[in-house]
């Protein structure tokens, strides 16, 4: 773990990646200090905003481990029905070599979780438990995306919770509110939330 | 009716308070007043709670009608500052009365503006906030002409004073080195702080695109995974120019930050226009 100054009032926690980073994030959400304002998680790095002196932060960010768990301990789970027929289904097929029905059931069959947000609100990077969906990004990205889109990039899936550019390959499209201001909280998905989809 | 009229707006004018910290693990920054210290010293101005929302006019332009007997303070940028025509001091409080018009300049020095009215101004709040995020969209739309705006009742005790001086037009930023600055090279860091910075006309809420002669080189080449940014960041795309990030920067961003302004400076930094010459100062 290293520690970097990033201004007055934050530090930027780096470790050695994904899953640690979701275990320490998981511990610092447990129960953080009056003074940490916002902690916000990334692919391999756990922002901690404070507001005061910043020996205390450093001192609990020191004495925080990594949580081991296990997908039991965490109720907080949201099922998502897809509609399965995005346009970058068969370029997803062409580029895992499987068919378009696998791409489908290896979509349905995996455990998502939350990783960490960012992008818009309501957006959620989505890492799974199986590794054959793993695709680039498309190379020329669309100018518009429509809200509700389910997409793969990289190591990550992902819905768009409104219209906005994007390069995600598109598999499916789903009516689940991901962003609703009359809810709270607003997201449906938050860093640590479990994901199974389902066809629809 | 304890209201205000829009009657004329200028290039962009919102309703901003203190912004909306805590929601950025869902992807919503804080936002809130761009230049902070000139928004708190117009609610001082006239009395209000420090979270009571004030107008943030860019540019200048604005134009409101009192629709009651208003006390109001205007701060941030160097406007010419009437009501009815007559001329008022910025960081003052000015009584407008109904049916009066207060009207405001483009500036002469500075970007933005902030109108206090005492009680503040009442527009539903949005987790907690009624600013204006240009970012996520949230918060109340940029006002229009016509706009009629109900003031509220974040008022708290009378203010001590009736002026407070205007900030120093100094235009040296302070800076913090890293998160980053290890991506970059030694000379990248000296170059940082020793080269005068250019404001460029790309700016807006979101940030300060910077130009300068000498470009920021980086050590690493690698691509950095995104990650949390604060607001001051200066973040460094592969042009190596700087962008500073202001109150409706992203959350999360990916490429490098080699130093971050620091709060009190990001205000003086929110008033920056385009052509203005920077220079940044290394902090420990």
């Amino acid at each position: 773990m290293r520690i970097h100054p990033a201004g007055e009032d934050a530090l930027l926690v780096e470790l050695d990646g994904l899953d640690e980073t979701m275990a320490y994030y998981r511990s610092l959400t447990a129960d953080p200090p009056a003074a940490v304002v916002d902690l916000v998680p990334a692919a391999r790095t756990v922002l901690v905003m404070f507001d005061g002196p910043k020996q205390p932060v450093l001192d609990w960010i020191a004495a925080t481990e990594p949580a081991v768990t296990t997908t039991d301990d965490r109720s907080d789970t949201v099922t998502i029905s897809v509609v399965y027929d995005g346009e970058d289904l068969d370029e997803v097929a062409r580029l895992t070599g499987l068919s378009t029905a696998d791409v489908v059931a290896a979509h349905v069959d995996q455990t998502w979780t939350v990783a960490f947000g960012g992008f818009a609100p309501g957006f959620g990077y989505l890492v799974g438990t199986d590794a054959r969906l793993h695709v680039p990004r498309r190379t020329s990205p669309r100018t518009s995306v429509p809200a509700g889109s389910v997409g793969l990039a990289g190591e990550f899936s992902g819905i768009y919770p409104r219209s906005s550019p994007g390069g995600w390959q598109l598999i499916g499209r789903t009516d689940a509110r991901l962003w609703d201001l009359d809810r709270d909280p607003p997201a449906l998905l938050r860093p640590g939330t479990i994901v199974r989809f389902e066809q629809a | 009716m304890r209201a205000l009229t829009v009657l004329q707006t200028g290039p962009l004018c919102t309703v901003q308070d203190r912004g909306r910290p805590g929601f950025a693990s869902i992807g919503v920054g804080r936002s809130g007043a761009a230049d902070r210290l000139s928004h708190d010293a117009a609610n001082r101005l006239v009395g209000n709670d420090s979270d009571a929302a004030t107008l943030e006019v860019t540019f200048g332009g604005l134009k409101l009608r009192a629709e009651f007997d208003a006390l109001v303070a205007v701060t941030g940028a160097q406007v010419n500052c009437r009501v009815d025509g007559t001329e008022q001091g910025l960081f003052s409080t000015i009584t407008l009365r109904a049916g009066q018009t207060l009207e405001l300049s483009a500036p002469t020095w500075g970007l933005r503006s902030y109108v206090a009215v005492r009680g503040g101004i009442d527009v539903p709040a949005v987790l907690g906030s009624r600013s204006t995020d240009t970012m996520s969209g949230i918060g109340p739309a940029p006002l229009s002409p016509g706009d009629v705006l109900n003031v509220g009742n974040d008022s708290a005790e009378w203010p001590a004073a009736d002026f407070v001086p205007p900030p120093s037009l100094h235009e040296t930023l302070h800076v913090k080195f890293g998160p980053r600055d290890g991506w970059f090279t030694e000379n990248a860091s000296k170059t940082l702080v020793q080269q005068l910075w250019t404001v460029t006309p790309d700016t807006d809420r979101v940030g300060i695109r910077l130009d300068g002669s000498e470009p920021l080189a980086r050590a690493i080449d690698g691509e950095l995974s995104s990650e949390g940014m604060v607001l001051g960041s200066l973040q460094v795309p592969p042009s190596g120019k700087p962008v500073l990030f202001l109150a409706d920067h992203p959350v999360t961003g990916g490429y490098p930050v080699i130093a971050v302004v620091t709060a009190a400076d990001v205000s003086v930094a929110a008033q920056l226009t385009p052509g203005t010459r920077v220079r940044f100062r290394a902090i420990g």
